[in-house]
C-alpha cells in the first residue's frame, strides 16, 4: 500500500536534511507503530506523506498503490485516500467547523466524482461520529480547534478521520493530550476504521497507546532513517531499556 | 498649502474648470449657493488637485491619479439596482439626478436641489478648506442628493436605501440625514454603476440626536473604471449609538473620508470597514474622529483583502480633546495580501490631550497564513477553496458581528462573488 524507498528530504527553507535515507513498507490492514526520540524526524515524515511543502524530496520515492504521490499536492493526496491526523492541530478563526467538515467531504466526494452530501446527510454522519467521540454539538459550532483543549483537538482529528474515511491514516502521537477515558475513546475510534484495505501509521512515544492500538510491526525511527523493524514486542523492548542499545547497534 | 499653484492645470483639472464653466448656468441654487459653487471650483483652480506632498492625500495622489474627467451626461440611463435587503425604501438618484423615491413612515425625504434653490437651514455646501477636493468638486458640481429627517421617537418600519447609480460621465450627491432624538434607523448607502468612466462624489452629513440609534450601511460597488470621492460628515449628540459599515468592492479609485465628531457624552461609534481590492485598483479609507466630550466610546475595525495590483489605504486619526476624559478608543487595520504586487499603507495618528483615556490602535499586514493553508488542503480540500474559505473568515469575522442575519448573509454573498473573480 504504502512503499517508502531511500526518501532524502531537507527543509526548504535553508537545506537542512532532516530525512536520510528512510525505507518503509506498509502493507494493506497493516499497523505500523514508529517510535523514535525526539527530533529523529517522526513528524517530518507524516508532513511530507501529507505533502507539506516546508520540505522538499531530494532522492527516493513514495510510492502509494504503486504510483509515486511526489508531485501531488496536499488536497490532491487526501483525496487519494491518504490522512495525516496531526500532532499539533492548527486553529484556524473564523471558518466554522460544520462549515470545514462539510467543505472537506464535498470536495473529497468531488474529486472522486461522488456526488455531494445533503444537509441532512451530512449532519447524520458528523451526529454519529461525534456521539462514538464523545464530542458535543456544540463545540462543533465554533471555529475549528479555536479555544479545544489539548484532548479535544485531538478528538476533533478522529472524527475527520472517521468522516472522511481515508485509506491511509497517519497518526502524529494522537494519544499526547488525551486522559486515560479520552484514550480508550479514540483508540477505538481508529480501530473501528481497521480493515484488510485500509493501512494504518501510528507514530507514538509510549506502549500505553499500542495496548489499544495493537501494531503488526514497530519501526524504530533514529536521525532519519528506520533504524530497526519488529513485531509488537519491540515495543516493550523498547519500553523497558529506552532507544540507546538499539540506536548505538545500528550506526 | 500653496506648494502645487506654481504647476500648470492637469488634464483633469482644466476639464473640472472648463466644464464648470459651461455647467453653473443650469446647476441648481440660489445666489448664495452659486457663490460658494465659484469659491470651490476657484480653488481647486489655484491650488489643484491634492497630492502626495499634502497631508492628508499622502497615499492618494489623486493629481496624478486623476487622468481625466469625462463629461456629465445627463441623458445617462444606470440600470436599477435591487435593494440590499428586501424590505428596504429606495430614494434613488441617476448620475446625480433623482430617479425615484420612496415612502417611509414616520421619516420625511426632500430633493437636496430644492433646498439648495431654498434656504433651509441645515443644509450648506460646507467643505473643509482648500485640501478638501471632494468637498470642493461636490461642492461645486453637486445636482441632487436627499434631505431626510427621521422624526423624533420614531422607529421606521423599513430601511431607508439611498441609491447613488450612474452608466458614465458625472454623478455629484450629497445626501443630509438627521436621525431625531431618540429614534432608531437602518440605512443604505449604495453607490453602484456600469464600467464606464464616471467621476462619482458623494458627500453625506449624517445626524444623530440625543438617544438616537442608527446603523449605516455603504455598499460601494462602482465599475471598474470609477472615480469615487466620497465623504461623510457625522456628529453624535448625546447617548446617540452609531453603527457605521463600510463595504468597498470595487471602483478604479476610491477615496471613503470619514469625519466624526462624537459630541454628547455617552456617545458610542461602532465603525467597521471591509475593503476588497482587486486589479489595479486604489482604496483609500480616510477616517478622522474627534472625541470632544468625556465618557464617548468607540471602536474602529477595518479588514483588507488586496490582490493584483491594487493598493490599500487606511489612514484613522483619533482626537482625543483636553476635557474628553474616560474616552476608550479602540482602532485595529489588518490586511491580507494576496499578491507580490499588492500593498496596503497604514496610518494611525493618535492625538489625545485628556489623561485619563484608553485609547489603542493596531495594524497588521500579512499573507495567507501557509500552515492554515496545508491544514484544510491535507483535508482535501482544493487550494482555490481553501484560499477562499480563510480569504472569507478573515473577513467575515467582522461581518458577523452585524445583529441582523439577513443583512450578515447578503453581505457574505457579495464577498463570496468577489472571492470567485478575484481569490
Ligand atoms: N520546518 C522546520 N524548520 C526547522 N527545523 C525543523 C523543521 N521541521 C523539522 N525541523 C527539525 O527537524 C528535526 C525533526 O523534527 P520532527 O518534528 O520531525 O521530530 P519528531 O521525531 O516528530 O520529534 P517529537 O518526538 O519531539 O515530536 C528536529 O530537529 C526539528 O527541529
Ligand atoms: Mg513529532
Amino acid at each position: 500500500m504504502l512503499e517508502i524507498k531511500n526518501l532524502h528530504a531537507r527543509i526548504a527553507e535553508d537545506g537542512t536534511e532532516i530525512i536520510k535515507g528512510l525505507d518503509l513498507t506498509v502493507k494493506p490492514g497493516e499497523v505500523a507503530a514508529i517510535m523514535g526520540p525526539n527530533g529523529s524526524g517522526k513528524s517530518t515524515l507524516s508532513y511530507i506523506l501529507a505533502g507539506r511543502d516546508d520540505y522538499a524530496v531530494t532522492e527516493g520515492d513514495i510510492l502509494y498503490n504503486g504510483e509515486s504521490i511526489l508531485e501531488m499536492d496536499p488536497a490532491e493526496r487526501a483525496a487519494a485516500g491518504i490522512f495525516l491526523a496531526f500532532q499539533y492541530p492548527m486553529e484556524i478563526p473564523g471558518v466554522a467547523t460544520m462549515q470545514f467538515l462539510k467543505v472537506a467531504m464535498n470536495e473529497q466526494r468531488k474529486a472522486r466524482g461522488e456526488a455531494e452530501l445533503t444537509t441532512p446527510d451530512f449532519i447524520r454522519h458528523v451526529k454519529e461520529a461525534a456521539g462514538d467521540l464523545e464530542i458535543s454539538m456544540e463545540m462543533l459550532k465554533r471555529p475549528l480547534n479555536v479555544g479545544f483543549s489539548g484532548g479535544e483537538k485531538k478528538r476533533a482529528e478522529i472524527l475527520q478521520m472517521k468522516l472522511l474515511q481515508p485509506k491511509l491514516c497517519v497518526l502524529d502521537e494522537t494519544d499526547s493530550g488525551l486522559d486515560i477515558d479520552a484514550l480508550k475513546i479514540v483508540s477505538d475510534g481508529v480501530n473501528s476504521l481497521r480493515s484488510p484495505d485500509r493501512a494504518t501509521i501510528v507514530i507514538t512515544h509510549y506502549q500505553r497507546l499500542l495496548d489499544y492500538i495493537v501494531p503488526d510491526t514497530v519501526h524504530v525511527l533514529s536521525k532519519g532513517r528506520i533504524v530497526k523493524t519488529g513485531d509488537k514486542t519491540l515495543a516493550h523492548e523498547l519500553e523497558a531499556h529506552g532507544y540507546a542499545d538499539i540506536i548505538n547497534a545500528a550506526a | 498649502m500653496t506648494v502645487q499653484s506654481k504647476l500648470p492645470l492637469t488634464a483633469a483639472e482644466t476639464a473640472l474648470v472648463d466644464q464648470f464653466g459651461t455647467r453653473v448656468g443650469s446647476l441648481p441654487g440660489n445666489a448664495n449657493v452659486v457663490q460658494i459653487r465659484d469659491r470651490a471650483i476657484q480653488a481647486i483652480k489655484e491650488n489643484g488637485l491634492p497630492t502626495r506632498r499634502v497631508e492628508a492625500w499622502h497615499y492618494t495622489d489623486l493629481r496624478r491619479l486623476l487622468a481625466g474627467v469625462p463629461a456629465d451626461d445627463p441623458a445617462a440611463d444606470a440600470a436599477d439596482l435591487e435593494p440590499v435587503l428586501s424590505d428596504a425604501v429606495r430614494f434613488t438618484l441617476k448620475n446625480g439626478r433623482i430617479a425615484a423615491t420612496g415612502r417611509v413612515e414616520s421619516v420625511t425625504v426632500q430633493s437636496m436641489a430644492d433646498a439648495l434653490r431654498a434656504d433651509v437651514s441645515g443644509v450648506s455646501l460646507a467643505d473643509h478648506g482648500i485640501i478638501d477636493a471632494t468637498g470642493l468638486i461636490n461642492a461645486a458640481f453637486v445636482t441632487d442628493g436627499f434631505v431626510v429627517q427621521v422624526e423624533d421617537g420614531a422607529e421606521p418600519a423599513h430601511p431607508v436605501e439611498l441609491q447613488s447609480l450612474h452608466d458614465g460621465g458625472q454623478a455629484h450627491v450629497r445626501n443630509v440625514v438627521t436621525v431625531g432624538e431618540g429614534s432608531r434607523a437602518t440605512f443604505f448607502d449604495r453607490q453602484a454603476g456600469s464600467d464606464a468612466a464616471v467621476l462619482d462624489t458623494a458627500v453625506t452629513e449624517l445626524k444623530l440626536r440625543k438617544n438616537a440609534e442608527a446603523t449605516w450601511i455603504t455598499v460601494q460597488e462602482t465599475g471598474e473604471a470609477a472615480t469615487h470621492l466620497a465623504q461623510m460628515n457625522i456628529t453624535l449628540d448625546e447617548n446617540a449609538k452609531l453603527t457605521l459599515f463600510v463595504v468597498n468592492l470595487s471602483g478604479k479609485i476610491v477615496r471613503q473620508e470619514i469625519n466624526a465628531d462624537v459630541l454628547g457624552e455617552g456617545a458610542d461609534l461602532t465603525f467597521r470597514a471591509v475593503n476588497l481590492i482587486g486589479d489595479d485598483a486604489h482604496c483609500d479609507i480616510t477616517l478622522s474622529l474627534g472625541h470632544l466630550v468625556p465618557n464617548t466610546t468607540s471602536t474602529e475595525t477595518v479588514r483588507n483583502v488586496v490582490t493584483g495590483r491594487a493598493q490599500g489605504v487606511f489612514q484613522g486619526q483619533i482626537r482625543v480633546d483636553q476635557i474628553a476624559q474616560k474616552t476608550d478608543a479602540q482602532m485595529a487595520c489588518n490586511t491580507l495580501l494576496l499578491s507580490d504586487d499588492a500593498g496596503f499603507s497604514t496610518k494611525p495618528e493618535l492625538e489625545i490631550f485628556a489623561d485619563d483615556v484608553v485609547c489603542a490602535h493596531g495594524a497588521t499586514v500579512a499573507e495567507i497564513d501557509h500552515n492554515h493553508l496545508f491544514y484544510l488542503m491535507a483535508r482535501g480540500i482544493s487550494e482555490k477553496t481553501a484560499r477562499g474559505l480563510l480569504i472569507k473568515a478573515f473577513v467575515a469575522e467582522i461581518v458577523e458581528e452585524l445583529a441582523d442575519e439577513r443583512l450578515i448573509e447578503a453581505l457574505e454573498t457579495r464577498i463570496d462573488r468577489w472571492l470567485e473573480a478575484h481569490g
